[in-house]
């Protein structure tokens, strides 16, 4: 069991797999980190040792935001463009798509599960 | 395809020279503009200016967290208030 950048534990898998599992790593970041680190791509994180570990994870913080401060990251942005009112903003603020995509069909997405007949008619029922 | 870097960013020449003007004087005055693809740069900071939005000109605030943003995007151009019979139902789930 490896525990990298705080609480990640990817367990049986190969390691450039399991470093996708840390959020803001893909596949491109997975392989720059084993190859700079030297660590063997097709090894299973239960084989690293304790040695290895240390070196994928200072490799990591030296280069890369990941988890909570990326999340953090991307929130503030989002939060900017909320704050200053533009059309970006509000599109995150109504849950739409941000980029222009068409809303008249699908976008569900953005907008979540379709909201269903029964229930609405229910709320009517209570209103009155 | 982004804007080349060569040419700067595009602002309306007679914008860019009236808030020039304004800038001299120190003096702040509601600017009305039509040029909405205009890009906010940073002489604009602190400046009123009513943005058209197809219908009437909006005034908007520049401050300096819009520098870089062009101008159309704070003047909304469509109006939807939701739909009539839901808006109770929708403005729920939003929240």
């Amino acid at each position: 069991m490896a525990r990298i950048m705080g609480v990640e534990l990817p367990a049986n898998k190969k390691c450039f797999v399991a470093l996708t599992y840390i959020y803001g790593i893909g596949k491109t970041r997975a392989m720059e980190i084993l190859k700079n680190t030297g660590v063997d791509m097709n090894k299973r994180v239960k084989d690293l040792t304790d040695e290895e570990v240390n070196k994928i994870t200072k490799y990591i913080q030296d280069h890369f935001k990941v988890e909570g401060e990326l999340r953090a990251e991307v929130n503030r942005n989002i939060k900017r463009l909320i704050d200053i009112g533009c059309y970006r903003g509000v599109r995150h603020k109504l849950g739409l798509p941000v980029r222009g995509q068409s809303t008249r069909h699908n976008a569900r997405t953005r907008k979540g599960p379709r909201p269903s007949r029964i229930k609405t008619k229910k709320k009517k029922e209570q209103a009155v | 395809m982004s804007r080349s870097k060569k040419k700067g960013p595009y602002v309306d020449p007679k914008l860019l020279k009236k808030i020039r003007m304004l800038n001299e004087t120190g003096e702040k005055k509601i600017i009305k503009t039509w040029s909405r693809a205009s890009t906010i740069v940073p002489e604009m900071v602190g400046h009123t200016i009513a943005v058209h939005n197809g219908l009437k000109h909006i005034p908007i605030y520049i401050t300096e967290n819009m520098v870089g943003h062009r101008l159309g995007e704070f003047a909304l151009t469509r109006r939807f208030g939701g739909h009539a019979d839901k808006k109770a139902a929708s403005k729920g789930q939003v929240k």
